[in-house]
């Protein structure tokens, strides 16, 4: 029977189908956090237990450290805490920890793909929604709560139902300026914050064929932000290319078999999806969003569309989000100042990232009335940028490389965007109060961020890249 | 887990969608390393100023609304994974949330911790707000064997589902771990057959 590419990993790896119950579903790689892995462990003294199998848990630190003098003690101390707390229950229980200081450490979904422990075909989870980011490599990865993490410490499998899945084909070139990071604002945009809710979204097209490793990471790290479960590109040349000689990957005879079984797996041409969606990439233009939730975004030389014309149960939440960006209906939001810009998360805080956005800014300086933070998302990709001196570049434009961590996405560590500020953001969720109390999210993205950085103001990049 | 049969309570309206997970608990709140206590800082910049004084307009500080069921507005839960958004709203008292959608993580935590989440109609949600704006004491029962949600004044009934495995974990107070961790056998099995060995 034609099978769809996560029917095709999920089957491979169902330990026990039974009626009415959900599918026991074998877990080849768990990664952990600080955040949401201690009450996991407390589960497993409680029980009197330890990891079924502990060689396939991979832990980091990231969401609480400092990006500033990492190699000094963490100053919050309930951050401190839980970062210790970390350290000690991976001694404990026997878990690999690329921690503070280590050459590995970074943010948990920059890590896997660049340490080659994302592989296609995999199924990985960590107890962290955008842990659809490694789908990018034709796996199945999602994000679980706590009491999932104890159940994957404690038995390898997850009890999951198995999920309906869409397809979502952007076809064509991309325009000038236009990346990743728009392609899935713009899908958002299209089906909202709940629209993949209950499906695994498979991306196919020629145009997101035509992203490289990291961008997809980009597409798929967001799918969570529609809803969806997870989001996956079946692997090709390119993935292969990207996983060839990490340091986790198979090698030798192992990567012949390897490579073998990968190019099984794509979506049969006449497998089913429950639900096909169909966007020309030529329609897309730079995003950024002007409300609470990632499905309020538009071209960024669009207006913000009208309260009146959303639907009337959603009318009141709708000015709500708009009142707290402190934006109007209709409005245009070029020419908006900016206070912050924040280039990081691991959505956008890889080596092409940084890239890209030395490449826009190299011999211009960033506007007065803008803070500028440039986040790598692990230790390799930071000493990657300053082995090809983007740091001299960065730090000449009057923008600050900072070190690894989640840093200004999420408000959990020391960089907060303060109360009433704006920020560009390249983050992935622009949430009421997510990158600190009260603070203004737009997310889009490197570039975009980028061209605000230099210019103080929502600015259109296509016009500076034609300029 | 403790079980869970029927509740009749009153409620506590949150007529607002898109309710995320940040919004629940600030991930600022997110540092302690056991599963109590998150219930004081359930919707903290809704329900508290920058100075920690109550904001006298949210529903969690007007005395007129109290209960074990919260009822909220559409794709309740949506972003993070965090499961300190259902330990929260548990924590606060509330046994049961009462939305017309559920985004898919947060309904998986909050079964995995007894809190049960109920997805009715628009047109139901709709009626449930109605008659709190009636009556503030206006009370609901919570079925969950005969998976039901009544408005107790009107009479007006909807069934909703659950998946049955997780019904009777509720019903029962069944661990999913214990219940996995049963099955060790087979999963060495699995190990031993696995179609790539390599991961």
């Amino acid at each position: 029977m034609a099978k769809t590419l996560v029917e095709k990993i999920w089957d491979a790896h169902v330990v026990k189908r039974e009626e009415g119950f959900p599918d026991i579903l074998y877990i080849d790689t768990h990664l952990i956090h600080e955040v949401t892995s201690p009450q996991a462990f407390d589960g497993l003294r409680k029980r009197g237990i330890g990891l079924f199998r502990p060689k396939q848990t991979v832990a980091t630190a990231d969401h609480n450290v400092p990006t500033l003098n990492q190699h000094l003690p963490i100053k919050e101390e309930l951050s401190r805490y839980q970062v210790d707390m970390l350290t000690k229950n991976c001694a404990e229980f026997g878990v690999e920890l690329y921690g503070l200081g280590h050459p590995f450490q970074g943010i948990v979904h920059v890590i896997g793909p660049e340490l080659g422990i994302t592989l296609p075909g995999k199924t990985m989870v960590c107890g962290d929604s955008h842990t659809s980011t490694h789908g990018a490599f034709g796996a199945i990865a999602f994000g679980i709560g706590t009491s999932q993490v104890e159940q994957v410490f404690a038995t390898q499998c997850l009890q999951q139902s198995k999920p309906k899945t869409m397809k979502i084909e952007v076809n064509g070139e991309l325009r000038k300026g236009v990346g990743a990071k728009d392609i899935i604002l713009y899908i958002i945009s299209k089906i909202s914050a709940a629209g993949g809710t209950g499906y695994f979204v498979e991306f196919a097209g020629s145009a997101i064929r035509s992203l490289s490793m990291e961008a997809r990471m980009t597409v798929c790290n967001m799918s969570i932000e529609m809803g969806a479960r997870g989001g996956l590109i079946a692997p090709d040349e390119t993935t292969f290319e990207y996983v060839k000689g990490r340091k986790f990957a198979p090698a030798g005879e192992e990567w012949d078999k390897a490579l073998a079984y990968w190019k099984t797996l794509y979506s049969d041409e006449d497998a089913k999806f429950d639900a096909v969606l169909t966007y020309d990439a030529a329609d897309i233009a730079p995003m950024i969003t002007y409300g609470t939730n990632p499905g309020m975004g538009i071209g960024i030389a669009d207006h913000i569309p009208a309260t009146a014309a959303q639907p009337e149960t959603e009318q009141a939440s709708y000015k709500k989000a708009l009142d707290y960006m402190g934006f109007a209906d209709d409005e245009s939001l070029l020419g908006k100042p900016v206070d912050y810009v924040f280039i990081g998360s691991c959505t956008n805080s890889r080596i092409e990232d940084l890239r890209a956005v030395a490449e826009f800014v190299k011999g211009k300086q960033k506007a007065d009335n803008v803070e500028v933070w440039i986040v790598p998302g692990s230790k390799q990709v930071e000493a990657q940028a300053i082995a090809e001196g983007l740091d001299k570049v960065f730090e000449a434009s009057g923008f600050q490389l900072r070190e690894p961590g989640c840093s200004a996405c999420l408000g959990m560590n020391e960089d907060k965007i303060p109360a009433g500020k704006y920020c560009v953001s390249t983050s992935n969720r622009n949430f009421e109060g997510r990158q600190g109390p009260n603070a203004r999210t737009m997310l889009a993205s490197p570039l975009t961020a980028a061209a605000a950085a230099v210019t103080g103001k929502i600015t259109d990049v296509r016009e500076l890249l034609e300029a | 887990m403790k079980k869970f049969e029927t509740l009749s309570s009153s409620v506590v309206p949150l007529s607002i969608e898109n309710i995320d997970t940040d919004q629940i608990i600030p991930a600022r709140f997110l540092k302690a390393t056991t599963r109590e206590g998150f219930g004081e800082n359930l919707f903290r910049d809704w329900r508290y100023n920058g100075d920690n004084t109550p904001k006298a307009d949210f529903v969690l500080n007007d005395p007129t609304y109290s209960g074990k069921i919260l009822v909220a507005g559409k794709n309740f839960g949506c972003g993070s994974s965090r499961e300190h958004a259902a330990w929260a709203i548990q924590d606060a008292g509330f046994d049961v949330v009462i939305s017309s959608f559920f985004a898919d993580i947060f309904k998986g935590n909050a079964l995995n911790n007894g809190l049960l989440p109920i997805q009715v109609s628009d047109e139901f949600l709709a009626a449930i707000f109605a008659q709190v704006a009636k009556d503030p004491k206006a009370t609901l029962t919570v079925n969950l064997e005969e998976q039901t949600v009544t408005i107790e004044a009107t009479g007006a009934q909807e069934s909703f589902e659950i998946n049955p495995y997780k019904k009777s974990c509720l019903i029962n107070g069944y661990d999913d771990i214990d219940f996995v961790r049963s099955q060790t056998d087979l999963i060495e099995e699995f190990e031993k057959n696995k179609v790539f060995k390599f991961y």
